[in-house]
């Protein structure tokens, strides 16, 4: 337990840093820790059962592993779009198009690319 | 990005089977692919599952095997089959049969539990009162016996020219079509992601995956009802849990008959497992 409890804590330190000092800050800024959260929910993102990244539980090994993901994606919003639409990219994806098909919310899918680009 | 450049080629090669061609060519490519994907695997060994490709799971699959939790199922199968004097609508009384369906008969195509719904219906058994239903339970028990007689016979589905290939054709592309809320075929999981894991669950080769049915899974055992009857599902049960999985409905039985698209994909599913041996019933996590 003691390993995903930091993880949180950096990666809301990081999404506190971005959110105050990148981004102009708006009333329903992207939460990082919240993203993680998500995206560890069965029910909602469920990132975990096809991708590798630092902490994770038995994670899957359908998709590439998350790493390195600012230097891969400076620009957070392609990141997003990955995740909102992924058979703009492959058509034949297999990952779930969370936006297109309003798996998650907007909110859920911005909350979850601010958590991924800490990774 | 090698991992993903590997996959988005593994898709553009595996592509053009979508495409129209002929049954055998369709199976032939299949085993290509797989024997590809799985160097060393003979062919008969794909009616094991996940488990000709998991050494791990496989001695904790073996040990499961050593107790059949199927048995009871199989000898209740075996009563309500002569009970219910099942062999008088088969071919061979019933025996040894299982390997020749899905069947083009007539103009349709038959599987094995859509006829031993019409015939018991035809024996004038009273399928509500006795509780019997398609794909569990039961009715469940009574295919699993006859698959049981059938095992070591190899698959040995026919598609003929014609009406035939049409239904063929509507499995294949229901196999391979993308659908429910989170956006998978078939394929995507037992074409081209066998051997991935998700989470902790291996994806099973689609070649083979029909061997074994019904099955016995500790998943539906504990499900209520008889134990040693709750465990068992046909292969249509299992459709409904993979498209459950997926977010996309479940096709439930019409009328009292199977519905026509899950018909169609047993026919183009199993056709696939052409030339392996059935080992019914199987067991699974
Ligand atoms: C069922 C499998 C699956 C699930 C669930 C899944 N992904 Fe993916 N993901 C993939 C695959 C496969 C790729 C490779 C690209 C492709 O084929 O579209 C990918 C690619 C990505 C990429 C691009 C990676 C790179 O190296 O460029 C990101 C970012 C990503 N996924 C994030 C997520 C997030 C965040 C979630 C959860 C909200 C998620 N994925 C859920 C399978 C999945
Ligand atoms: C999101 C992934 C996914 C999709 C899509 C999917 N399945 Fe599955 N399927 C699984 C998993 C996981 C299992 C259990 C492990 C295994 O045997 O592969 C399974 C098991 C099965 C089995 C039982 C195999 C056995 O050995 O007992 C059959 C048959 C099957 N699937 C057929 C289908 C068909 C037909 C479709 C499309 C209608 C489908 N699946 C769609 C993930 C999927």
């Amino acid at each position: 337990m003691r390993k995903p409890a930091k993880l949180i804590l950096a990666a809301s330190a990081v999404a506190m840093v971005l959110g105050t000092m990148l981004t102009p800050v708006s009333a329903g800024a992207a939460d990082a820790e919240n993203g993680k959260k998500l995206a560890e929910d069965r029910k909602k993102g469920n990132c975990t059962s096809c991708h590798a990244y630092k902490g994770a539980n038995m994670p899957g090994n359908a998709g590439p592993p998350l790493v390195a993901m600012k230097a891969r994606y400076p620009d957070k919003k392609k990141l997003r779009a990955q995740i909102a639409d992924p058979t703009k990219a492959n058509p034949n994806s297999f990952m779930p198009p969370f936006g297109k098909h309003n798996i998650l919310s907007g909110k859920d899918i911005d909350d979850i690319a601010e958590w991924v680009h800490t990774l | 990005m090698k991992k993903f450049i590997i996959a988005a080629m593994a898709m553009l090669i595996a592509a053009p089977m979508v495409s129209l061609a002929s049954p055998e060519s369709d199976l032939k490519k299949l085993q290509a692919h797989m024997f590809k994907k799985f160097p060393g695997v003979p062919l008969n060994e794909y009616g094991n599952g996940v488990y000709a490709i998991d050494k791990d799971r496989r001695v904790e699959w073996e040990a499961m095997e050593e107790f059949p939790p199927y048995e009871p199922a199989v000898d209740i199968g075996k009563k309500l089959f002569n009970k219910y004097k099942v062999a008088k609508c088969f071919p061979n009384k019933g025996i040894g049969i299982k390997q020749n369906y899905p069947m083009f008969k007539g103009g349709k195509v038959h599987t094995l539990e859509g006829d031993l719904m019409a015939c018991l219906k035809k024996n004038g058994v009273d399928t509500k009162k006795e509780k019997l239903k398609y794909g569990k339970g039961k009715f469940a028990a009574i295919a699993a016996y006859m698959a049981y007689t059938s095992r070591g016979k190899k698959t040995n589905v026919k598609v003929p020219a014609g009406a035939a290939t049409k239904i063929y054709n509507q499995g294949k592309r229901f196999f391979y079509a993308k659908r429910g809320q989170l956006n998978f075929s078939c394929a995507d999981c037992h074409v081209y992601n066998p051997g991935v894991m998700l989470r902790t669950m291996k994806l099973s080769p689609a070649l083979g995956q029909t061997s074994h049915f019904p099955v016995y899974r500790k998943k539906w055992q504990g499900g209520g009802g008889n134990p040693e009857l709750s465990g068992l599902g046909t292969v249509q049960r299992r459709y409904g849990g993979c498209n459950k999985m997926v977010r996309a409905k479940p096709l439930k039985p019409k009328d009292g008959k199977q519905h026509p698209d899950y018909v169609a994909l047993e026919y183009f599913h199993t056709y696939m497992s052409n030339g392996i041996a059935i080992n019914a019933p199987g067991v699974r996590q």
